[in-house]
């Protein structure tokens, strides 16, 4: 795109357009969610600077008997695979896997 | 034009800043935010009297500083307000970052500058230096000669600020004392709405609003930079026309209009003086001394600094044999030292067109220069031309040895 | 009338001197004249104190530079050194002071034969009606007096622009009182 079609002076007219801009193929390890494992805790939703963990609206049942009302998953679209939410994870419920490229 | 709105003015004794205040009312702006700093203070003392009493409905904001003071008209235009700020000097240096945000921004803010020299040592005197260190900064820069034209001036400005082919912030700068403190007569509307065919509200710029978000202020990569910044020098370019018609609009509307280079008896004159601000006023009552004697000197003052009118310098440059620039701010290290004069210079170079400019520094921190100086200038010039001297550094007029 | 005067103001620092030349000016535009009004600044100030400048003319002004040899001299405070407020005065000029003393005394202050000498006890005038010995406004009734500047009437308004109404009703006073009493001595 030329100077013409640009916006002037580098604003963005389009809302939230990240969304199309996909920055998962930046990874070389990914995080995994055990889901038997998670407490729920929502740590790594909180430190995850992408946003890319999502709360999905699916109950889980551990095998333990725990039952929760949602599950938590990475969107590997967006995540960047930079580890914090493996990290602070305390339950040590998120595996560090290597990409297979 | 069908519709001219009659304007019924009033003849009023006002100083340079009082009348920018007056301007101020008169485009009715929104958004006001302003530091105080020597000779600018009274344009917004002045505005905050105005909102005080009722007379402009605007927000004033008070600042900590002249950083801020940009930092909130940046905010308010982005907001797709109307706004105003003032300053001169240091407050203009402080600024200075500021400057650069907000053409590169597009954002059609309006401020006036009483120029003034710059610290160290202090000096709240006048001359040029602020202005001129603001030069590559984006900024449209008009350059007033009277308070009458200072009020036009930042009328016309918030017309060529807003239009779409610039959305560039404009400066009005004018001599700090010898204008903004001296009271001289000016007309101003008689009504506070008068202008609003002429600035009609209606903003066009990207505009901050949660029905419709834009990000403004985002960063661009080396992959982009360079084209934001071409935008920019496309609008530059465009801003000259849209000075002229500006001000041949308001001319029509309002019988007063300036150019963009104020030219007199340029024509077959032997020498012609080029200068801008008030010092113009001096200048121009002692040529009519030296006219009277039979000598041919033309006169010319350049009212638009940026975009720098070269084509219109070159033209009057065909007209006479040599050029005289007085310039009121000195650029450091470099022989011809006046910052106008390098302009012209450069302009009559590219163009083929050999003349001798002569260089001359006066006035730097209000070092006063009268008509007799201008009349020993002139002398001092004609010696120079008689002996086909080639100028490499510029008078530096009147400086004690 | 001449067509331009050139007025310079010498007082010290809270007389009112630049309020003084102001007000001149604006009365003058009110008038429908031309007139210009500055304080000094610039290097011209080395040594002296408080210097105001006014010009009144017929026809527009466009110099802005510092009057150096003056129509009209106005003194509001005669302690001032002689040398500097006479500096420049133009053969055949004015001078309007601020005195109480005899007009022979007053005389032999200026020495000059040259030019007219006004005279009007402003610092008594104030006293007496403003309980202040701020004299600009005395000196400008006394100027527009013995050179018709301005008319009283836009001189009332300009006051009243500037100041209080109460402060400008004294204030006019004043300027009145200043008119009637001020005498041209030689």
């Amino acid at each position: 795109m030329g100077w013409k079609e640009l916006p002037r002076g580098g604003s963005i007219l389009e809302p939230g357009n990240s969304e199309s801009r996909y920055t998962g193929d930046w990874r070389t390890f990914k995080p995994v969610i055990k889901q038997d494992k998670c407490t729920r805790c929502l740590r790594c939703w909180i430190v995850c600077p992408e946003p890319a963990i999502y709360i999905i609206d699916k109950p889980y049942a551990t095998s333990s008997g725990r039952q929760f009302k949602f599950s938590v998953e990475v969107n590997y679209d967006y995540c960047k695979g930079c580890g914090m939410c493996v990290e602070e994870c305390e339950p040590k419920a998120i595996d560090w896997v290597e990409e297979e490229k | 034009m069908e519709s001219v709105l009659k304007i019924t003015w009033k003849r009023l004794p006002l100083s340079s800043n009082f009348a920018i205040a007056q301007a101020v009312k008169d485009s009715d702006v929104d958004v006001v935010s302003a530091y105080p700093i020597t000779p600018q203070t009274t344009v917004v003392e002045r505005i905050s009297e105005f909102i005080a009493n009722g007379e402009l409905k605007a927000e004033m904001i008070h600042v900590e500083s002249e950083h801020s003071a940009m930092s909130a008209a940046i905010g308010a235009s982005a907001f797709g307000a109307r706004a105003f700020t003032a300053t001169a000097s240091q407050g203009l240096e402080l600024m200075h970052e500021l400057l650069h945000i907000a053409s590169g921004l597009r954002l059609p803010i309006v401020m006036s500058v009483a120029a003034r020299a710059l610290s160290a040592p202090i000096s709240i005197w006048g001359d040029y230096t602020d202005v001129m260190n603001a030069r590559d900064t984006s900024w449209v820069t008009l350059i007033a000669s009277t308070a009458q034209e200072a009020y036009d001036s930042i009328i016309q400005a918030y017309k060529i600020a807003e239009d779409p082919r610039v959305f560039l912030p404009v400066m009005v700068a004018y001599d700090g004392y010898a204008m903004s403190h001296t009271y001289e007569p000016v007309y101003v509307s008689e009504k506070a709405d008068a202008f609003k065919d002429y600035i009609p509200k209606n903003p066009q710029w990207y505009t901050l609003n949660p029905d419709k978000p834009v990000t403004i202020g985002s960063i661009a990569s080396p992959d982009w930079y360079y084209e934001f910044k071409y935008q920019q020098v496309v609008a530059m370019k465009n801003a000259y026309d849209v000075v002229k018609e500006a001000d041949e609009e308001y001319g029509k509307r309002y019988e007063r209009k300036y150019g963009i280079i104020e030219e007199d008896g340029v024509e077959g004159s032997d020498i012609t003086f080029v200068t801008y601000g008030g010092i113009f006023g001096t200048l121009k009552e002692s040529v009519e001394e030296l006219r009277k004697k039979g000598e041919k000197i033309g006169l010319a003052r350049i009212r638009l600094f940026r975009p720098f009118p070269s084509e219109d310098i070159a033209k009057i440059a065909e007209k006479t044999k040599a050029l005289v620039v007085l310039d009121r701010a000195i650029t450091y290290g470099v022989g011809i030292s006046g910052p106008v004069s390098r302009e012209i210079i450069s302009s009559l170079y590219s163009r083929g067109i050999e003349r001798n400019v002569y260089s001359f520094i006066i006035g730097i921190g209000q070092r006063t220069v009268t008509e007799k100086d201008m009349a020993a200038i002139y002398e001092k010039t004609k010696e120079m031309l008689a002996s086909h001297e080639k100028q490499k550094e510029s008078v530096y007029w009147g400086v004690r040895e | 009338m001449q067509e331009r005067y050139e007025i310079r103001w010498h007082g010290r620092g809270g007389q009112g001197a630049v309020t003084a030349g102001v007000l001149v000016a604006e009365a003058a535009i009110l008038d429908g004249k031309y007139a210009q009004a500055y304080p000094e600044f610039g290097a011209e100030r080395r040594g002296a104190p408080v210097k105001a400048y006014t010009k009144v003319s017929e026809k527009p002004i466009y110099s802005r530079s510092p009057i150096i040899n003056p129509d009209i001299v106005v003194i509001l405070d005669p302690s001032i050194n002689k040398s500097i407020y006479m500096d420049g005065l133009k053969e055949g000029g004015m001078i309007l002071i601020n005195s109480s003393k005899s007009d022979e005394e007053v005389k032999a202050l200026i020495g000059r034969s040259d030019v007219k000498i006004a005279v009007v006890d402003a610092t008594h005038i104030a006293l007496d009606i403003l309980k202040s010995a701020i004299v600009n406004t005395a000196m400008v009734g006394a100027l527009v007096k013995v050179v018709p500047l301005a008319t009283l009437e836009s001189l009332e308004k300009a006051l009243h622009e500037t100041f209080s109404k109460k402060v400008a009703d004294l204030n006019y006073q004043i300027v009145k009182t200043s008119y009637e009493k001020v005498k041209i001595i030689n």
